[in-house]
């Protein structure tokens, strides 16, 4: 039976209390929130932090407040968040990426807060201790070298979240708390690319809601690439919201991808649409453009090549579906259910 | 049995016995097991592919607040393995380790924790030497010897054997096809991990528990290793939680345990984690392979030389076994006048391969039956049709001397093609999707034991008393096949009872008559025949003294339906507990034993005993795709699968072993790969298993799973009980070659390599699209310094089954010279 | 302030498990499947990764299906926590597992609490699953042995018979 190693828990109610804690525990100290991916990484030992708060029993944290936008509490759960009918009625893109995050049970028990600050991935770190002993560790934990680029300066380890890239789309905020008072972040400045200290986030800050704005006019999808109907990881996730006039032509479109970059990449790619129509041509336009930024390395499932090479096809995907194409033949295929 | 009755139990679709527990959580499997002042174990694994031990220091390991014991190799001074020919692990390693994850050292502590806190402290120095990644590697350097056993450098089992002329038959064919595949190793991926508890019971004996399939063999292993007499040890095998063939070779770590309860004198449990089960593997072998094969203008086969490379990995396990099967069973399924077979197994620096669920023979059938598709599709054929026109005869011997009984292959093609809508859809299907057709055949049971002896290779004891409870006991194990629901099943049918009646006793060395185990499918007609002359002796005892009641002749009485009566006046009789109240008043306390071998087999040459059977079940496999040209994506949305299975003792749990096969053999066709990773080896030695966990050893999920359609063809065969041949390995042999045909169908790509991934797909679509040969698969054989082979007229040319030695062959010597009138297609 | 555990040393809690109130202590880096299985007993719970990757844990914590290896025992005071032990009503056993166990649901039958579990959790919900829910409800129970045809018909199964219960009672 794999173990967790020891540690010291604290269940605060609140969030004061929970930030007064991190705060005095300083840095050996992380939150807990569904666990789903910080519990498996101490059961490797690739985080081992010496305090656990708990975000469990802390109040407010699973609000779901309508008001010009929506506001979503970061401990709702993310099968929470599928139930949530705003969420499925004016965030599509949003709903269809927290649908597909990893199998039924995590995402009953994996929060929106934890999905966002999800440790990013990598097939020589997300591994046994003994065995990253086996490869002399690497640059991420307790080693000195990239063995996905040898001669890397940084961490390349894969930002594997699949709300992220939907609600930056959607042009989300994150509000962190600490003990020293709040901030409101876009939720893309959330994020940085670099493996290893891949959030703005301090490590006493608490991330406690996400704000979404008002998306009267826009459309948003997801999709996602993974080997099989459930559990794996994004290997490429096409996040994309446009807002149309209502005789089709693009005013505002955003394409973000995930899983091809150390942090969800919103890509510029959007800006090809604006001023004309979704036409098969813009969309093979658009799918070059983004493709070409997309960066998958050697430390995920699948050929990297490959994945690199379907980036237009999934980005084609997501924008036909915005347009309108009945996309529930190709959704059953590569989803395995329709969303 | 004498007065005849209908088959009451047998063919229903019934509850299966242990179902009951299985659904309530009461199951009992290995690690649900615990005893009072157990201890726990944990192993320290080695971190270099290839190393020397020169030294471990494991003092402040003992000195570690609750641990109770450490070991090391210096505690385990004898080898063992399953076969006898290759005795060559340690339960710890002594002074090599040959992968990462090779067992050094283990702790017994009070819980797993501290034991696992203890291996830290555990100091031991390497000296690394040179990894072996691959076969061809092992090859290239015979100096770094791996094991200093074997036939020539790395090489651990090489061979070759030649039935009729090859070479003759090729020159003369109309077409001769040359083809080379390759088939990615891959792993049982059982959901239990492995467990095993050992204690001394108050005799002082030792008892193991353990998730095993074969406790036979591992109790012959453990007296081997521990040097004590087999009657002081007892092996349990637990309820296994899938066994695929991981659970079949002894593990070290069972006979670590079972040395610290001998040692501590208190009960000592193991578990191993995801990763260790992926380290102890055995798992199926990566065979690369080279099909020459003749055909005549229809397309009838006249002879094939086929040459394996076998990736064994770094210890013998069953590999001995699984170099013959790499080639063996080819002849089986279609007639084929004269056949060359080429085997070579090299060691390397990864864990052992072993058996997988159809061990040794997946790999060949998927190339034969890529290669048979690619036959057809040059000759026009209908690969169907091809294939139905040249399927293997029942009651006939094949090339290397096998002999088939019952053969149902032509039906299960014609049930396939039927259902599946065949004719209308192959190559009319609209661009991008496609249908595909592969057959198989698998053995029903082996026919001989794995080590030499003539003792039967299972036995059975039934008791009965006057309660009218029926207890079964048999050495066979129940890995989640059904066992235990085949042995009552039996019993219950021919003493006309109901199986609720029957206590199954099984896999227990110290209570059951011994039976090999569950392994090369030989459960059902081994266990079955034995349970037959069992309770067909006890049926002969409950009839005789009924007889006497009824005042009839015993061959008169039935015994049916928990009654027994007189056939000509069913309601002149009594219950089934009556009768054996009179029973044993007759004949004092009731009991029988009864037992099977296999018969006797025509083929003698040396190497003749891997590949016979008493009984083969054949399949047929049709798999729809639908191809994405875009990505390469594969969708399945349905299968079609016959097996023809003699008779099914239990009809729902048949179809569920024919669904489980083709499941599994879907998932290795897609996605399953046990893949390696090698750093940059300037900077790192390492070669470490690249994905050892659940999440990125890929296996199909509900929503993966296409909608299979099962067609039970049920034609009993003599050798069998009440005709049924095996269902648990042979329905996933098909499905491999019949997705990579049916990928050819959609979009005319050949994808000679499993598994069959979209990035290979997407590959072979661009060389398509660019005019070149729309193939990914491996580009060349290697140069394999086989034996001389062993050569054997095969049967229709006059042989008697011996080797024949100082025949002429003319063509032996200009080998591969005289290809000059025939067309060779690398297709 | 709720719980607070320190290195070494036990937590002692009450945990409600199939209706009953158990006390235990445990060492607080306890999952809810170390303490079901090792402090409890009840190893009608299984595991096959301890990782979150297989399914084999999963049991109902306030009605909905969860990895108990990824859930802190320590977490779960006063959740009603639901195993395969509780499941059947006396002798009487519950349809999902009438249905398992007649329908060839269960072959080696380790990964058949989870998913049991796990079906339950639907059932309760959606009275109706269409086959395509019962596949994605059960996405995340690995099965190796029955290529999911058969668990996926014995939930069916089973639904009609809840359904049908419940038709009595009215
Ligand atoms: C087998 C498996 C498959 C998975 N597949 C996917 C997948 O397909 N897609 C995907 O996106 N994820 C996947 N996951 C990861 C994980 O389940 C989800 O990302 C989940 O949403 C994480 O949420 P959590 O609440 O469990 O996070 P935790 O594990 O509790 O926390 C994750 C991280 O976030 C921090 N954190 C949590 N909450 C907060 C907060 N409010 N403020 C600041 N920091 C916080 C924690 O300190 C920790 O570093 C998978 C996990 C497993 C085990
Ligand atoms: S990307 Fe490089 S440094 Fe980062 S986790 Fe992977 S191997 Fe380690
Ligand atoms: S044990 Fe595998 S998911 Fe919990
Ligand atoms: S029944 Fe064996 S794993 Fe599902």
């Amino acid at each position: 039976m794999m173990r967790l190693p020891w540690f010291k828990y604290h269940a605060p109610r609140s969030v004061a209390e929970a930030a007064h804690i991190l705060a005095a525990e300083g840095g050996d100290a992380m939150l807990i929130a569904g666990g789903t991916d910080l519990l498996p990484n101490m059961k490797r030992r690739q985080q081992t932090p010496a305090t656990l708060v708990s975000l469990r029993q802390v109040e407010g944290l699973k609000r779901i407040a309508n008001g010009k936008g929506l506001t979503l509490g970061a401990g709702l759960t993310l099968s929470e968040v599928v139930a949530a009918p705003q969420v499925r009625e004016k965030y599509r893109g949003l709903w269809q990426a927290a649908a597909q995050v990893a199998s039924p049970h995590l995402r009953n028990m994996g929060t929106l807060g934890g999905n966002l600050c999800l440790d990013t991935r990598c097939l020589y770190y997300n591994q046994n201790e003994d065995w990253r002993r086996a490869i002399d560790f690497c640059m991420k934990r307790d080693g000195q070298t990239c063995w996905v680029a040898t001669r890397s300066k940084r961490c390349l380890a894969v930002s594997s979240t699949d709300t992220a890239p939907a609600l930056i789309s959607l042009g989300a905020k994150v509000r962190l708390i600490s003990a020293e008072g709040e901030r409101d972040l876009a939720l893309n400045e959330l994020y940085c690319n670099d493996g290893i200290d891949y959030l703005a986030r301090r490590p006493d800050e608490i991330l406690t809601e996400v704000m979404l704005p008002d998306l009267a006019g826009w459309k948003s999808t997801y999709w996602k690439l993974r080997r099989r109907g459930s559990f794996d990881f994004p290997l490429l996730g096409v996040a994309a919201a446009v807002r149309t006039a209502p005789d089709g032509t693009v005013e505002e479109a955003r394409i973000v991808l995930g899983a091809v970059s150390s942090h969800p990449l919103l890509t510029e790619a959007g800006q090809l649409l604006v001023g004309g129509k979704l036409t098969d041509e813009a969309i093979a336009a658009v799918g070059k453009k983004a493709g070409a930024v997309a960066k998958p390395m050697d430390n995920a499932d699948l050929d990297l090549y490959w994945r690199k090479d379907v980036v237009p096809e999934f980005i084609a995907y997501a924008l036909r579906e915005l347009r309108g194409d009945d996309m529930s033949e190709t959704r059953m295929r590569v989803t395995r259910q329709l969303l | 049995m004498n007065a005849k009755k209908k088959l009451e139990v047998v063919g229903k679709s019934r509850r299966r016995v242990d179902a009951r527990a299985k659904v309530t959580g009461l199951a009992r499997f290995a690690d649900d097991l615990t005893l009072p002042r157990m201890l726990h174990c944990k192993l320290l694994r080695s971190p270099h592919p290839h190393a020397i031990i020169e030294a471990i220091d494991v003092d402040k390991a003992r000195a570690y607040p609750g641990v109770h014991l450490v070991l090391t190799g210096k505690d385990f001074p004898v080898p063992f393995g399953i076969m006898p020919v290759a005795q060559d692990e340690y339960p710890l390693a002594p002074e090599r380790v040959r992968y990462v994850g090779d067992p050094v050292a283990a702790v017994i502590a009070r819980d797993e924790k501290t034991a696992e806190e203890a291996l830290e402290l555990i100091q031991v120095t390497y000296r690394p030497l040179p990894t072996i990644a691959s076969p061809q590697e092992g090859l290239e350097q015979p100096e770094t010897r791996i094991h200093d056993y074997g036939e020539q450098g790395n090489i651990h089992r090489n061979q070759s054997y030649e039935f009729g002329d090859v070479e003759a038959a090729l020159a003369a064919s109309d077409h001769v096809f040359e083809d080379v595949f390759f088939y990615e190793g891959n792993n049982h991926m059982a959901m239990e991990q492995q467990a095993s508890l050992a204690h001394i019971e108050g005799d002082g004996k030792l008892t193991l528990s353990s998730s095993t399939q074969n406790p036979h063999y591992l109790h012959r292993q453990m007296a081997r290793a521990l040097q004590m007499p087999a009657s002081q040890i007892r092996v349990i095998a637990c309820q296994n939680g899938g066994g695929f063939g991981g659970k079949c070779d002894p593990a070290g770590h069972e006979i670590v345990v079972s040395k610290a309860a001998l040692m501590l004198g208190r009960p000592v449990k193991i578990c191993l984690t995801r990763q260790e089960v992926f380290y102890q593997h055995r798992g199926r072998h990566p065979i690369l392979m080279k099909f020459r094969t003749g055909v005549s203008k229809d397309g009838k086969l006249t002879a094939v030389h086929l040459q394996t490379l076998l990736d064994g990995g770094a210890y013998g396990s069953h590999g001995p076994a699984s170099t013959f099967y790499s080639g063996v069973l080819t002849p089986v399924t279609y007639e084929l006048p004269r056949f060359k077979f080429e085997a070579c197994r090299v060691f390397t620096n990864k864990p052992a391969c072993g058996p997988k669920r159809g061990h040794g023979t997946p790999q060949p059938r998927f190339g034969q039956e890529v290669q048979l598709d690619k036959i057809a599709a040059k000759l026009g054929l209908d690969p169907a049709e091809m294939r139905l026109n040249m399927v293997t005869q029942a009651d006939s011997l094949t090339a290397n001397w096998l002999k088939i009984g019952s053969n149902g292959l032509a039906e299960c093609i014609r049930q396939v093609v039927e259902r599946s809508g065949w004719k209308d859809k192959h190559g009319k299907l609209p661009e991008g999707r496609g249908i595909g057709i592969a057959c198989s055949t698998y053995m029903s049971g082996a026919g001989v034991s794995i080590y030499w002896n003539k003792m039967p290779h299972s036995g059975v004891q039934l008791l009965l008393d006057r309660s009218g409870q029926v207890t079964v006991m048999c050495g066979a194990t129940e890995v989640g096949q059904g066992s235990d629901d085949v042995l009552a099943a039996i019993v219950a049918e021919v003493l006309g009872i109901d199986t609720s009646v029957v206590r199954c006793v099984t896999g227990d060395t110290g209570l059951t008559p011994v039976d090999l185990g569950s392994y090369s499918s030989r459960v059902t007609v081994m266990m079955g025949n034995a349970a037959m002359e069992a309770a067909g002796r006890v049926h002969e005892l409950i009839t005789a003294a009924a007889a006497e009641q009824l005042d009839t002749l015993p061959e008169q009485v039935v015994m049916s339906q928990g009654r027994v009566f007189a056939a000509d006046n069913p309601n002149h009789g009594m219950s089934f507990v009556e009768a054996v109240v009179l029973a044993e008043t007759k004949f004092g306390t009731l009991g029988a034993v009864g037992n099977y071998s296999p018969p006797k087999q025509p083929g003698k040459y040396k190497g003749s005993g891997v590949g016979p059977s008493p009984a083969y079940s054949f399949s047929a496999c049709v798999v729809e795709t639908e191809v994405d040209r875009a990505t390469g994506m594969v969708h399945i949305p349905k299968i079609w699968v016959a097996h023809d299975i003699g008779r099914a003792i239990n009809a729902v749990h048949a179809r569920g072993q024919v669904i489980g096969g083709v499941y599994m053999g879907l998932s290795e066709a897609l996605m399953e790969e046990q893949a390696f990773r090698r750093l940059p080896p300037k900077l790192s030695a390492a070669l470490v298993h690249r994905i050892p966990s659940m999440l990125e050893y890929k296996t199909l999920t509900a929503l993966d799973m296409p909608d299979v359609e099962v067609m039970l063809v049920e034609d009993p065969d003599p050798n069998c009980p009440f005709g049924a041949k095996e269902a648990g390995q042979g329905p996933l042999l098909p499905v491999m070659p019949a997705v990579a045909n049916a990928i050819w169908d959609a979009v005319g790509v050949r994808i000679d390599e499993v598994p069959i991934t979209p990035d290979k797909i997407l590959r072979a679509l661009v060389l398509k699209r660019e005019g070149k040969t729309p193939r990914i698969g491996p580009e060349s054989f290697p140069e394999v310094p086989y034996p001389e082979s062993v050569f054997v007229l095969p049967p229709g040319e006059g042989g008697d089954g011996n080797e024949s030695k100082n025949v002429s062959r003319p063509s032996a010597q200009s080998s591969q010279s005289s290809h000059s009138r025939m067309e060779v297609t690398a297709s | 302030m709720g719980i607070t555990a320190t290195v070494p040393g036990k937590v002692h809690i009450t945990l409600k498990v199939n209706g009953e109130e158990m006390e235990v202590s445990f060492a607080p880096y306890k999952t809810l499947l170390e303490v079901l299985r090792e402090d409890l007993g009840l190893t009608g719970t299984k595991h096959g990764c301890e990782l979150g990757e297989c399914g084999a844990c999963a049991v109902l914590v306030d009605g909905a299906p969860l990895l108990s290896c990824l859930t802190l025992a320590i977490e779960c005071e006063g959740r009603a926590i639901e195993t395969i032990e509780g499941l059947a009503n006396g002798p009487e056993l519950h349809p999902l597992q009438e249905a398992f166990a007649d329908l060839g649901g269960s072959q080696c039958g380790y990964c058949t609490p989870g998913a049991i579990m796990t079906a339950k959790a639907l059932l309760d919900n959606e009275p109706e699953p269409s086959s395509q829910r019962i596949k994605e409800a059960m996405a995340g129970n690995l099965c190796r042995c029955t290529g999911y045809q058969q668990i996926v018909e014995s939930v069916e199964k089973a639904a009609g018979c809840c359904r049908h219960a419940e038709r009595v009672k009215a």
